[in-house]
């Protein structure tokens, strides 16, 4: 008997109990759906987090105080103190670099800052006069801080701009006054707004302000160093790493007092983070396709025993047993390929809905959705299998007698 | 199809020392016991007996549904009482036409397709199939039924289906168990006429029965009791 045939057969079977074939498929489109639509929002949320290191700049390097370590993630309270203002100076005077273009320091905390009884706690990123332009950061309005400000410890800010609407209601910001921990500071300018790679909330004031006045250190938080050319990015790590060592007086590279990454280096971390939780979120959906492949298995066991006079006949009338496993199983194909069918379109739909609400870019992926069909399909042929041999298992006298 | 009937008096059936035996734990039944016989080609066969006389098991086993314990049974110059199941389905489906006594129509299926079906499993073409049956159906007098389903036809009509269905594979023999025991008599008696006229056409028919007039109107009776042939005129 034909393939063809036994498809068509089967479809006019599976049509012939609508309701049973529904909730039976339901399973699987339960199990497919949220396996789509956890893979979409994983794939999501990584491509979004990849957008704001992208953002970065890619032949950005971030010098850190605290050894090298892969979880790059680190509470920045208990960053080391390693790092000074002196390391970047002489790294920026240095002859010795071929492979550098500019440097910029940072030391950032978290301060009081008030306008005309606004009053919000944020973070305040005292930064050198190249900070802006390696980090990508442009002006909105007004003017950037420079040089100079840093030379004369300058009260000056430009801020975030996400603060001109939560500090200054909307009002021009440029030349007003406001308070950080009590000291006054005028603002100098708007910075464009960042969106998603963050920033907009940010008070800028200048490096040595912020560690002589307002925060009373003398280290830093981080050094960006911009390496020539993307193609220098390994020896640009290699010279500065060197270049530190030598300066802090340590021997070998295992025993550093600071982290160097590239963007290369935090992306690579952030995949594994994002990949390890995705796997995750699907194995946990998988186990409910499971479930749905146990429904399927259940239904055809009793579609067999219901069957079992049709078999009978069938067997009579010259089946074999391979022609009835075929038909059993092709019914049991039928089920999950539809299921999973369904549940792409209900996993997409999801997917579309979700990263909308949580303003993430959409990726569907052709590949999760090939998968979706292939898994369908082997669960058909695992769970079906059991009861279609049941099925031709079957002596036809006794499956003639059955009633 | 005439020259796939062969000349009257060869032998269609041969069965010798048949036997039977079914275990159920410790007991021991001897369902036909050393029964042997002969059935030539265009024979009109009636098997008659007691519930219990061993009748539906050798239905059963002439029809390769079951096979024997020991003993031989050769249809049509093949030997098949130690076949495997897929042989036996191939057996089922070229050398026998089975007509039940409870039609055995697959439901849903319109009567064309509950026809075409021993076709389909034999990998005939659909258009062939569907001109066959349509032809089969016609010879039943249900040329005007065709796309009627089982459960808005009577039990008679339903029976000239399962007779259509019989005879499309063109078997050398058909195998008829109890084939009016759900019909009046009337309808029994058109099914008998059926039967008659294919016979007359040279179709080798066996028709399990116990009834006597059903008997009466074949050309021979084999009469079983016991597991054991009683009577054969």
């Amino acid at each position: 008997m034909r393939i063809v045939e036994l498809i068509e057969e089967s479809i006019s079977v599976l049509k012939s109990n609508r309701m049973r074939t529904a909730l039976s498929m339901l399973g699987i489109v339960i199990g497919i759906g949220s396996v789509i639509a956890l893979i979409t929002l994983g794939q999501a949320s990584q491509q979004s987090v990849k957008q704001r290191i992208q953002s970065l700049g890619s032949n950005l390097l971030i010098i850190r105080p605290g050894s090298e370590s892969r979880g790059f993630i680190r509470d920045s309270s208990s960053g080391g103190t390693t790092l000074t203002s002196e390391d970047a100076i002489s790294m920026s005077q240095s002859l010795r670099f071929s492979t550098i273009d500019k440097v910029a320091a940072e030391y950032s905390g978290r301060a009081q800052v008030s306008y005309e009884g606004v009053n919000d706690n944020l973070t305040i990123a005292g930064i050198t006069e190249n900070y802006f332009g390696l980090r990508n950061i442009e002006m909105d309005t007004g003017s950037e801080i420079t040089e100079q400000d840093n030379l004369l410890v300058n009260k000056v800010a430009v801020i975030g701009f996400g603060l001109k609407e939560s500090l200054f209601s909307n009002q021009d910001p440029i030349g007003k006054s406001i308070r950080v921990k009590g000291t006054t500071y005028r603002v100098l300018g708007i910075a464009k707004e960042k969106g998603s790679s963050g920033g907009d909330d940010t008070v800028y004031i200048p490096l040595k302000t912020a560690q002589k006045s307002l925060f009373g250190v003398n280290h830093l938080s981080s050094i960006y160093v911009s390496a020539k050319d993307e193609s220098l990015m390994d020896e640009a790590k290699n010279q500065v790493g060197y270049f530190l060592l030598e300066r802090h007086n340590i021997e070998s590279p295992d025993k550093a007092d600071f982290s160097i990454l590239s963007q290369e280096d935090i992306l690579e971390t952030v995949s594994q983070v994002t990949g390890t939780f995705t796997t995750l979120l699907a194995g946990i959906a998988a186990i409910s396709l499971i479930v749905g492949g146990i429904g399927i298995m259940n239904i055809m066991l009793v579609t067999v025993t219901e069957r079992t006079r049709e078999i009978g006949i069938r067997k009579a009338l010259g089946a074999k047993r391979k022609t009835i496993i075929t038909q059993f199983l092709i019914e049991a194909i039928l089920l999950t390929v539809s299921g999973g069918g369904v549940g792409v379109a209900v996993g997409i739909a999801v997917s579309i809905i979700l990263t909308k609400a949580l303003s993430l870019p959409t990726v569907i992926s052709l590949p999760s959705i090939v998968l979706a069909f292939s898994v369908s399909t082997i669960i058909g042929l695992v769970f079906g299998w059991y009861p279609a041999q049941k099925a031709s298992k079957l002596q036809p006298i006794e499956a003639l007698r059955y009633e | 199809m005439g020259d796939l009937f062969p000349a009257l008096g060869d032998k269609m059936i041969e069965v010798k020392n048949l036997s039977k035996i079914y275990i159920d734990g410790q007991l021991q039944t001897k369902a036909l016991d050393d029964i042997s016989f002969g059935i030539n080609k265009g024979e009109f066969v009636a098997i008659m007996g007691p519930s219990g006389s061993g009748k539906s098991t050798l239905m059963h086993i002439l029809g390769a549904l079951d096979v024997p314990s020991s003993g031989t049974y050769i249809l049509n110059g093949k030997n098949i009482e130690k076949l495997k199941d897929d042989d036996l389905a191939e057996i089922r489906n070229k050398e026998i036409g089975f007509v039940f006594q409870a039609y055995n129509l697959l439901p849903r299926t319109s009567a064309l397709q509950n026809v075409t079906l021993p076709m389909t499993y034999a990998g005939i073409p659909k258009s062939k199939r569907h001109q066959r049956a349509g032809e089969m159906l016609t010879l039943v007098g249900l040329g005007n039924k065709l796309k009627s389903y089982p459960n808005q036809l009577s039990g008679g009509q339903k029976q000239r289906v399962a007779i259509a269905r019989a005879l499309s594979m063109e078997p050398s023999i058909i195998l008829a168990d109890e084939p009016t025991g759900n019909l009046p008599s009337s309808q029994g008696n058109e099914i008998m006429d059926i039967f008659e006229q294919l016979n007359n056409k040279g179709h080798t028919i066996i028709v399990v029965t116990h009834e006597d007039f059903i008997a009466a109107r074949c050309n021979r009776v084999l009469t079983l009791a016991d597991g054991k042939i009683k009577g054969d005129r």
